[in-house]
């Protein structure tokens, strides 16, 4: 049936990992930003949860690099990362293998994706999930894209993936909720981490909540390692999303720049699907 | 250079329990396995973060990396730094691209 839920948030570690590091004031509009988002997502009692990431060599390597990649599994295990650093404990989250056969076999038929049944989460999809579904208890299917290993996967490619995926899901009976993770401007894990060039990120921002596609995909990507770093690669994730939803706008509920995170945290939620209609919407607008 | 099998044993650090458990009980056999420079060796042997951001390994392996050797994240940004004014330069990867704008 057709999408119950879309959006966008950041997932930057330090997030939940520096959160003790943070302006108490930017730490608890951010998390209470997500909880906003959780609530929304709950209210569409989705059966199962697209997380489409960024590529950080959790799980592919520049010795056999998707473009694309879906999790074809019934369960992960995640974080990757050491739970100290990141915040989170380890935990088992459950996935969605019958699923993602049947969204897998539609895509192919427009995109070539690649498909994996062991799959490790990352601060990519877990620093989400650990304020969208606590418990743990929502199906996942984890989906990848290139954008740390060049040759990247390009704009429009993204972009054709969602709109593809988006059939998929209307053509499977579960309601499915789907979001997007990463960037926007940010240079995680150099010298400048902490860098955020705000004015780029509210630019993409207009442009991916009105959905304008030919805007979106105008990015090139020298410019957008001058202008947003070498995360702001991660637009792909996002890109993914508008090519889910075309002709909706989408909301941006929370943009706050927080150099304390590394990123512009972010939540945006897109309006008008189909399948969300009769559910209510939570709380108000939270700017930065 | 060969910061493709520099970031490969990373990569597998990061992620394989097994290989961790190797790379404190039988580093240099382990480090056989991958074809290596002198200089990358030492780099991954001191550990010399810095120097492995110049050499061109990505963050999103090098900050686990860090992680995993118990560098608090403002020391591990504060190597970086201190690499690049040791040793110059990123020379290869991601980051060689030109410097980004101020
Ligand atoms: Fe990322």
């Amino acid at each position: 049936m057709p999408l119950v839920f879309a959006g966008v948030c950041s997932h930057a570690p330090g997030i939940v990992g520096r959160a003790h590091m943070a302006d108490p004031a930017d730490r608890a509009s951010c998390h209470a930003a997500f909880d906003d988002m959780r609530v929304e997502i709950e209210a569409t009692k989705p059966d199962a949860l697209i997380v489409i990431a960024a590529e950080h060599f959790a799980n592919f390597f520049m010795n056999n690099m998707p473009a694309f990649a879906m999790a074809m599994t019934d369960h992960y295990e995640g974080p990757i990362e050491d739970e100290v650093w990141l915040g989170i404990r380890r935990h088992r989250i459950p996935g969605h293998a019958d699923l993602a056969l049947r969204l897998i076999t539609r895509v192919l038929d427009e995109v070539d994706v690649a498909y994996a049944e062991e799959w490790k989460l990352d601060h990519g999809i877990m620093v989400p999930l650990h304020f969208l579904t606590p418990r743990y208890d929502l199906p996942i299917i984890a989906v990848n894209i290139n954008c740390q290993g060049p040759p990247l996967t390009p704009l429009h490619r993204a972009h054709a993936f969602g709109r593809v995926l988006r059939r998929a899901c209307d053509e499977v009976p579960e309601r499915i909720a789907l979001i997007g993770t990463g960037g926007i401007s940010h240079w995680p894990a150099t010298p400048i981490s902490g860098r955020i060039n705000e004015a780029f990120d509210r630019e993409f921002l207009e442009r991916w909540s009105a959905n304008r596609r030919d805007e979106l995909l105008a990015y090139r990507d020298e410019d957008t390692y001058r202008n947003a770093g070498q995360g702001g690669f991660e637009i792909r994730t996002f890109i993914a999303v508008s090519g889910a939803t075309e002709g909706l706008a989408a909301d941006v509920l929370y943009y706050r720049a927080i150099p304390t995170f590394s990123v512009g945290c972010t939540i945006g939620i897109v309006r008008g699907l189909e399948g969300y209609d009769a559910v209510p919407q939570a709380g108000g607008r939270r700017q930065g | 250079m060969s910061l493709y099998y520099l970031q490969k044993v990373l990569f597998q650090l990061n992620r394989d329990p097994g290989v961790r458990q190797r790379f404190d009980s039988d580093f240099a056999a382990l480090l056989d396995e991958y074809e290596l420079t002198e200089e990358e060796r030492e780099a991954l042997r001191k550990p010399d973060v810095g120097l492995l951001y110049v050499l061109g390994v990505n963050g999103q392996l090098l900050m686990h990396y860090a992680a995993l050797c118990g560098m608090p994240w403002a020391d591990y940004i504060e190597a970086m730094r201190e690499g690049v004014c040791r040793h110059g330069p990123v020379r290869a990867g991601l980051y060689a691209l030109p410097d980004p704008a101020p």
